[in-house]
């Protein structure tokens, strides 16, 4: 394969793919399982809003929280059932703590809510984005964005280019690998519904050059279109976004700008299916193919309804083979520990790797950092990773800020290379979620100040027109004491002339 | 000779009418000095320090009335960065005027409360929520757990409620690795 017309970006790594482990067999289904767990937050944005209380029978893809706001994704029932209960469980979240989850008890029918394909040639484009609004598609590369808000278009700046990421990177992961192989088709034609509603003049597939039957796939599928399918080298983090619209077009995307912004938008291969599968054939985002692997027994790749617990995709891949009994969610370069076995399948859920001392083993002993710059030739967003270290580590905020700590995309090429093992990463989330921290309660202050303000304002506002209440009144009283004076002296002339005409008569 | 003393007079005059001008146009109402005391400060307006508030108290921080360390829930840190800006050496909070507590938002037993306003008449931030004989309630995300609302209640139904870490505000800890032998021995 030669790759045409592609810009290689700076820096980026190429560890041990160990894609191989789970692509010999096809994409599985997982059966119903007992229960359902399903997070109310499994997206960007705001939670989603209940619809439904324990007791309450359900249909399969019937909505059972609705999208609250534009940033928010509904979430619908994977299976028919009774709502069990809606209780705090642990989440598949590096905390390990607890969030509001609504619990499905299937009853096994998995019978289908009416299904209504839309037909969205003849929508026009604000019906079509609120339809989508309530698919609850999110971003399932594992950004989790609602997928509606992306398919917005700005007035100002339309959209040319709709880059399809289908590079999957990380090691280990071949959820978007085997989906290519399987639904090629599904996913040209999401393609073609997005880049229609989009109004983009051309849409490129950027794929790595090690999918090769993934590639021969959606080549064959897009025989009769347009789409362009691009092949780009096997390096990581090809896939993140700004890298692959770098590999395929040559435009870096400017600090603080989006690529919307540059009228470039990117949709992962297995949103555009979710797509096509909402619009045409009317289901909303239930399930998704998730890749387990590692040191399990049997490593493959399953359809999963979201609320899976976990516990049953790693039974369905023949269980664990080692004590340690410790999952990797995502890949290994920038995936988190579960904590737990018995977390739901969510929808950012791509991959779970099982660890074992042979994959995984113990990171080496931590030495100083010796200022070789590997980590900055292995940047591909040309950050000075040591610099960072350097003021994450000493907790100097501010200067981290200034170095463009924000710009970091977490891809863990710099802890790759360390020659010291230092786990530079662990230092920059550190220092981001510090700041981060820090900005808000700076802005809770700011609130405290401007309402403390306002309330001595309103103190001394009140008093004021107290004060000035008083003095009418004051002011009033004496009037009125004036006014009896009056009358009463009038009364007592009165009285004598009335005296003195009496006398007068007796005379 | 006496052209360069109208040149200099020239220049004098000049210059002179400036420095009036943007005396005039570019004055600064008030202190700058408290508004970037007031920008450190935890603004929980809990008057812990000594004065009716964070105002109050910057004001006599910049006359030279008050020391940088006698904010409680700004702690060390506040004091650090109050002893940076005001070119002081730093000092460790005064524990006279309390110690640093765990963030916390009042909390109204709602079954006991009896309405008597008096809790909102000393939220600083205008956090509670109520009227005369009507239950009251915090508005938490407004609270800035000064606890001034504590002592008014005749009732005591207003607690402190420490303010747990979620899955939204929980951040990513310093990490922390074994020093190890690298010989392996």
């Amino acid at each position: 394969m030669q790759f045409k017309n592609i810009f290689k970006f700076n820096g980026g790594v190429h560890p041990n793919e160990n894609k191989s482990l789970s692509t010999n067999l096809p994409i599985g289904r997982l059966p119903i399982p007992k229960k359902l767990v399903l997070p109310l937050r499994q997206h960007v944005g705001r939670v989603a809003k209940l619809k439904v209380k324990p007791g309450d029978q359900v249909l399969k893809g019937q909505i059972i929280a609705e999208a609250d706001g534009n940033i928010s994704a509904s979430i619908h029932a994977p299976t028919s059932g009774k709502i069990l209960k809606i209780s705090e469980e642990i989440l598949p979240h590096p905390s390990g703590l607890p969030d509001f989850c609504i619990t499905i008890e299937p009853d096994f029918k998995d019978t289908w809510v009416e299904k209504k394909p839309i037909s969205w040639k003849k929508l026009d484009r604000t019906k079509l984005i609120e339809a989508l609004s309530q698919s609850g598609i999110v971003g399932l590369g594992g950004a989790v964005f609602p997928t509606h808000m992306k398919l917005k278009i700005n007035q100002s700046q339309p959209i040319n280019t709709l880059v399809i990421n289908a590079a999957e990177c990380e090691p280990f992961i071949t959820c978007d690998d085997m989906l290519m192989r399987e639904r090629a088709d599904e996913i040209i034609q999401g393609a073609l519904i997005a880049q229609t509603i989009l109004d983009a003049k051309e849409c490129v597939v950027g794929i790595e050059n090690n999918k090769i039957e993934a590639y021969e796939a959606l080549k064959k599928a897009a025989q009769k279109t347009t789409i362009e399918i691009k092949v780009v080298p096997t390096v990581y983090p090809s896939g993140d976004a700004k890298r692959l619209i770098y590999l395929l077009m040559g435009i870096e995307v400017p600090k603080e700008k989006r690529s919307v912004d540059l009228g470039i938008q990117v949709f992962n291969v297995a949103t555009v299916a979710a797509i096509y599968r909402y619009l045409e054939l009317g289901e909303p985002s239930i399930s998704r193919v998730v890749t387990i692997t590692g040191a399990v027994k049997a490593p493959q790749n399953y359809e999963v309804l979201f609320g899976t617990p976990l516990s049953e995709l790693i039974a369905a891949a023949g269980g664990s083979s080692n004590k340690t009994k410790k999952f990797i969610m995502g890949g290994p370069m920038m995936g988190f520990d579960l904590p737990s076995i018995h977390v739901p399948v969510t929808k950012a859920m791509n991959c779970v790797i099982e660890s074992s001392p042979e994959l995984f083993p113990a990171p080496k002993p931590v030495m100083p950092c010796i200022r070789c710059a590997r980590c900055a030739d292995a940047c591909p967003v040309n950050l000075q990773p040591q610099e960072l270290y350097w003021f994450s580590k000493s907790s100097q905020l501010e200067k981290a800020r200034d170095y463009n700590l924000f710009d970091c995309i977490e891809c863990g090429c710099c802890t790759y290379v360390c020659p010291s093992n230092i786990p530079l990463v662990q230092f920059y989330r550190y220092a981001k979620s510090e700041i981060i921290a820090q900005d808000k309660s700076k802005e809770a202050a700011n609130t405290a100040r401007e309402r403390n303000d306002f309330r001595l304002a309103r103190i001394e506002r009140e008093k004021k027109e107290r004060a000035e209440r008083n003095a009418q009144k004051a002011l009033g009283a004496n009037e009125k004491q004036a006014d009896d004076e009056k009358k009463s002296t009038i009364a007592a002339a009165m009285e004598r002339v009335k005296q003195t005409q009496q006398e007068n008569i007796k005379n | 000779m006496f052209t360069a003393l109208l040149v200099m007079i020239f220049l004098a005059v000049l210059l002179g009418l400036v420095l009036g001008y943007s005396a005039i146009k570019f004055k600064v109402d008030g202190d700058p000095m408290v508004a970037r005391i007031d920008a450190i400060l935890p603004q929980t307006q809990c008057g812990q320090c000594g004065y009716p508030g964070c105002k109050p108290y910057a004001t006599a921080i910049a006359k030279g009335e008050a020391d940088i360390n006698q904010c409680p829930p700004g702690g060390d840190t506040g004091a650090k960065a109050l002893a940076e800006l005001m070119g002081v050496e730093f000092k460790p909070l005064n524990q006279e005027h309390g110690v640093q507590k765990p963030k916390s938002v009042a909390l109204i037993d709602e079954s006991t409360c009896i309405g008597c306003t008096l809790c909102i008449q000393a939220c600083p931030v205008d956090a509670i929520l109520g009227a005369a004989k009507q239950m009251h309630t915090i508005i938490a995300s407004e609270c800035t757990g000064c606890e001034l609302c504590l002592p008014p209640c005749p009732v005591d139904c207003i607690t402190m409620e420490p303010v747990l870490e979620n899955s939204q505000s929980w951040k990513w800890k310093y990490p922390v690795y074994n020093i190890q032998n690298a010989n392996g021995a």
